[in-house]
């Protein structure tokens, strides 16, 4: 199970190291902390532009309620995600902590988007695993980053497009799955609203909150064509 | 407050205003799992969630002021679709994507 559980999570793998070891490098140059307090929150925070903020609050010293205001803003759209994995994650017992605890934006599109079998308790072990592999490529990376400092010597300069490609994948697999067209024009499309009227610390969750207002839209408009459609929905 | 004890306030007080995020959904809405309402955002909303961070991380990874106005980025992210769309192996169509971007960013155009 772990080798193809590594399969589907290498482009994981190839994100998460470069973006991991940017923050460690940044830790470690911008803020006089011992080296291990970078891969300690990778462990416990687990987030990745989330961590990157965390630098630069750390630098003013800045208090604590706006730490966590900042830090609920900024991974706030993780708060949709949730809402799609209820019935996927239910019954998972003691792994379901981890489960939503890891669950980033890549972890997401991976247990979204990914075939599922018939046996529960074994998808939700995949699912745990998956997650589990994520976090150890994203610490892994904080702790070489904030080791290493300036001295990062290859030229990995563009390798976090894995994660970019793995969007484009995942969206294209989603499409087959679904046979339909409309949520992901809709999602782009989004995307594309947010990006043109909001700054870019925003235009996340500005996007995710437009997509659930239409799809809920959407929703209560065949809800009144067609009471009793959803019913068949698997 | 030392240094040190701040600095664990500061991870512990991030590490709770993230994992709220995550688990917000699970301790209101858990009882509504099999409504209609959740299904349909079970259903739809992973794949248009998909489609808008391809989209916002595509255009973050361009360069829309230099000579390639954007296409650095775009060529490499069509690739994928070609790709993708011929063999439909993730793996082959991100390292397509990828070392492409790479080979573009590296060359200093």
């Amino acid at each position: 199970m772990n080798q193809s559980v590594f399969r589907l999570t290498l482009p994981i793998l190839f994100g998460y190291l470069p973006l991991g070891m940017a923050f460690g490098v940044l830790f470690t140059t911008q803020l006089d902390y011992a080296w291990w307090a970078a891969p300690l929150m990778g462990i416990v925070i687990y987030a990745g532009a989330g961590q990157i903020l965390a630098v630069s609050l750390l630098a003013v010293n800045a208090g604590l309620l706006e730490v966590f205001i900042a830090m609920f803003v900024l991974n706030a759209r993780h708060l949709f995600y949730g809402l799609s994995l209820l019935g996927q994650f239910k019954g998972a017992g003691w792994r379901k902590l981890y489960l939503i605890f890891g669950l980033t934006d890549e972890t997401y599109s991976l247990l979204t988007s990914r075939p599922r079998g018939t046996d529960r308790a074994h998808e939700q072990e995949v699912d745990f695993r998956i997650t589990g592999f994520n976090q150890c490529y994203w610490v892994a990376g904080c702790a070489i980053g904030a080791l290493l400092g300036d001295n990062v010597a290859f030229d990995s300069t563009g390798i976090e497009f894995a994660l970019v490609a793995l969007f484009i994948v995942l969206a294209l697999e989603q499409f087959k799955s679904l046979g339909e067209g409309f949520p992901i024009w809709l999602g782009a499309a989004a995307a594309g609203v947010a990006m043109l009227i909001l700054p870019p610390a925003h235009q996340l969750i500005g996007a995710i909150a437009l997509v659930t207002a239409v799809l809920l839209l959407e929703y209560r408009k065949s809800r009144g064509q067609t009471p009793h459609k959803e019913s068949n929905h698997g | 407050m030392g240094e040190s004890g701040y600095l664990a306030a500061f991870i512990a007080v991030a590490a709770i205003a993230t994992f709220a995020t995550r688990v917000i959904p699970f301790l209101f809405f858990e009882r509504h799992t099999e409504h209609p309402l959740v299904r349909h955002l079970g259903r739809y909303l992973p794949a248009a969630v998909m489609a808008l961070l391809a989209t916002v991380f595509l255009q973050r990874s361009a360069d829309w002021s230099g000579s390639w106005m954007g296409f650095d980025a775009l060529l490499p992210g069509v690739l994928v679709v070609i790709i993708h769309l011929w063999r439909r192996n993730a793996l082959l169509s991100i390292a397509a994507g990828t070392i492409s971007y790479m080979a573009i960013q590296q060359a200093g155009l």
